[in-house]
C-alpha cells in the first residue's frame, strides 16, 4: 500500500482548475464552434465531461463529447501475462476537420497520449489535436507536451499521483503518494 | 480475471465468467468494425496459423479477417494438396508449423478431439474452429453474442435448436454455453437426428416443431447437411420441409416474436423458408458480422496466455 504524502489539489481547487482549463481552451480556439472533446478512459473521461459542461454553460452551445479506450494501442501489450480489460471507445461523431481537445487526468511518460493520438488518427483526420491534462508530473519518455495544464507537479519517478473524481471515487482530489514500501 | 485456459477447445466445462468476459470484450471489437479503419494493433508481431483439415469458407474467412483486424501475421493452410495427403501425421504437421515460430493455431479438423490432442503437443495457443461432430465454440459464442445483442440477455431465455442435433457440433457448443449462461435449451428434430440420452445435458427434446414454437424466444435453425448422407436420416427434403421447415405460417401460428438464427450456409426452403431467412426477426447476417468480433475477442484474450 502506498501512503499519502500530500494533497496537491483539494475539492475547491479542483473545480477552479477545471474552470480555468475550460476558459483557456475557449480562448485558444476563439470560441467553441469547431471543437470536440475526447476524454481518455477512465478518469480522463469524467474530467472531459466536466470541462465540456463548463464550456457549454459559458458559451451556450452543445459540444460533441467522446471517450477513448486506448488499451488496444498500448505499446506494452506483448509482454503482459494477461490482457487488460477493454472498456470501449465511444466516439459517435465525425472527427474529420474538427479541432479535437484530448483530455486526460495525468501526463507522465507520454505513452498513453501516443496511443491516443494513433487511435484518433485511425478514427478520422482531425484538423488539429490539442492536449489538456489536470496534472503534468514530468518524466516524459516521448516528445509530447500538453497545450493546457491544470497544475505542474514535480515528482520523483517512484512516487505516484492519484486523481480522484466524484463520479468514481466520491471526491475530487489530486494526491501525491509515497513510493511503494518494500515488504 | 483472465481466461482460465490458454486454449479455446470447447464450451463444455467453461466457466460462466470466462464466457461473459469473451462476450463483453467482443463489444469493443464490434465497435472497431464500424470504424473507417477497421484495424487495431494489439496482436502486432504475433503469427497465427489457420490449419483447416476440413472444408470451410465462412469460418476460415471470419478467423482470417479477425486476425488481420488485430494486426497479426496470418498463415493459411488447407489440407488438400498439402503434406497431409502425403501421409504426415497431425503431430508432425503441427510441429513443423510451430517450428516456424507460430504463436497461435486455429484448427478445423474432421476428427473430434483433434485440437485437444494438438494442445498437448505444441506450445502455441490452440483455438478449435470445429472438430468433427464435437464442438464449434466460436460459433456458439457468436450465437450467444447475437442473441444478447438482440434481446439484451441470455439468462431466462428459452432457446430451441432445430435440425440435425446428432451430427452438429454447433448444437453441442450452443447447449453447453447457453445452459452455463442460464438459458433454457430445447432441441427439436426427427428422432433419427436426436442423439440418445441428450436430456442428460439438461435439454428438453421435441419432435414436433409446433409444440415448441409457442414457448421459445430464440430459434437456432441448423443446416441440413445435404452433402453428409442426410438421405438416410429422413425420407425426402420435401418431407423434412413439411414437418420441420421454419415457415412464416408456422411462426405466425405460434403467436410469439421469435428471433431466428442460422449458422449458414442456408438451404433456402429446406430447413428455413426464404421469407423467414430474410425477415425482420432474422439475425443471420448480424451473426456473420458478430462472428468477426467474437473471434477478435477470443484471439485477443488468449494471445497473452503463452
Amino acid at each position: 500500500m502506498r501512503k499519502l504524502k500530500a494533497q496537491i489539489i483539494d475539492e475547491a481547487g479542483f473545480e477552479r482548475t477545471l474552470t480555468r482549463l475550460a476558459h483557456e481552451i475557449l480562448e485558444r480556439n476563439k470560441g467553441a464552434e469547431s471543437i470536440v472533446i475526447v476524454g481518455i478512459r477512465t478518469r480522463g473521461e469524467f474530467i472531459a465531461r466536466r470541462i465540456a459542461r463548463k464550456i457549454e454553460e459559458s458559451e451556450g452551445v452543445t459540444l460533441a463529447i467522446g471517450s477513448l479506450d486506448i488499451t488496444l494501442y498500448r505499446d506494452d501489450l506483448l509482454g503482459k501475462l494477461e490482457q487488460p480489460q477493454l472498456k470501449g471507445t465511444d466516439i459517435l461523431f465525425d472527427l474529420n476537420d474538427k479541432n479535437v481537445v484530448l483530455i486526460d487526468d495525468v501526463l507522465f511518460t507520454g505513452r498513453t497520449i501516443r496511443a491516443a493520438l494513433d487511435e484518433l488518427i485511425d478514427l478520422g483526420r482531425p484538423k488539429s489535436i490539442q492536449l489538456a491534462v489536470l496534472v503534468d508530473r514530468g518524466h516524459r519518455q516521448l516528445p509530447i507536451r500538453a497545450d493546457y495544464v491544470g497544475k505542474n507537479v514535480p515528482t520523483s519517478s517512484s512516487e505516484s499521483i492519484r486523481v480522484h473524481v466524484k463520479e468514481i471515487d466520491g471526491e475530487d482530489a489530486v494526491l501525491l503518494m509515497h513510493p511503494e514500501m518494500p515488504n | 480475471m483472465p481466461l482460465q485456459s490458454k486454449h479455446l477447445l470447447g464450451l463444455d466445462g467453461m466457466k460462466r465468467e470466462d464466457i461473459q468476459l469473451i462476450l463483453d470484450t467482443a463489444v469493443s471489437f464490434r465497435e472497431v468494425l464500424d470504424r473507417p479503419i477497421k484495424k487495431v494493433p494489439p496482436l502486432q508481431g504475433k503469427t497465427i496459423a489457420n490449419m483447416f483439415f476440413e472444408n470451410s469458407t465462412r469460418t476460415r474467412l471470419s478467423f482470417e479477417l479477425a486476425e488481420r483486424r488485430l494486426s497479426a501475421d496470418v498463415l493459411g493452410f488447407q489440407s488438400s494438396g498439402s503434406s497431409v495427403s502425403k501421409g504426415e501425421t497431425l503431430k508432425d504437421t503441427a510441429r513443423n508449423i510451430e517450428a516456424m515460430k507460430v504463436d497461435m493455431v486455429v484448427m478445423r479438423h474432421f476428427a473430434a478431439g483433434a485440437p485437444h490432442y494438438l494442445a498437448q503437443v505444441i506450445d502455441a495457443n490452440v483455438i478449435n474452429a470445429g472438430d468433427g461432430g464435437h464442438e464449434h465454440p466460436t460459433q456458439a459464442l457468436l450465437d450467444m453474442y447475437t442473441i444478447r445483442e438482440k434481446l439484451d440477455r441470455l439468462e431466462g431465455l428459452h432457446v430451441c435448436i432445430l435440425g440435425d442435433i446428432l451430427h452438429s457440433r454447433v448444437a453441442r457448443s450452443n447447449i453447453y454455453g447457453l445452459i452455463t449462461m442460464g438459458a433454457r435449451v430445447s432441441v427439436c428434430g426427427p428422432s433419427t437426428m436426436i442423439p440418445r440420452e441428450i436430456e442428460k445435458l439438461g435439454v428438453d427434446v421435441y419432435h414436433h416443431i409446433d409444440d415448441v414454437l409457442p414457448t421459445i424466444d430464440v430459434l437456432n435453425v441448423l443446416r441440413i447437411q445435404l452433402e453428409r448422407d442426410a438421405g438416410r436420416l429422413f425420407p425426402s427434403i420435401r418431407e423434412y420441409h413439411n414437418y420441420f421447415g421454419v415457415t412464416r405460417q408456422r411462426l405466425e401460428k405460434a403467436g410469439r416474436t421469435i428471433t431466428i438464427l442460422h449458422p449458414g450456409p442456408i438451404n433456402r426452403d429446406v430447413e428455413i423458408s426464404a421469407d423467414v431467412a430474410d425477415g425482420e426477426h432474422s439475425v443471420i447476417l448480424q451473426q456473420v458480422l458478430n462472428g468477426v468480433a467474437i473471434r477478435m475477442s477470443v484471439l485477443y484474450l488468449l494471445s497473452s496466455r503463452n
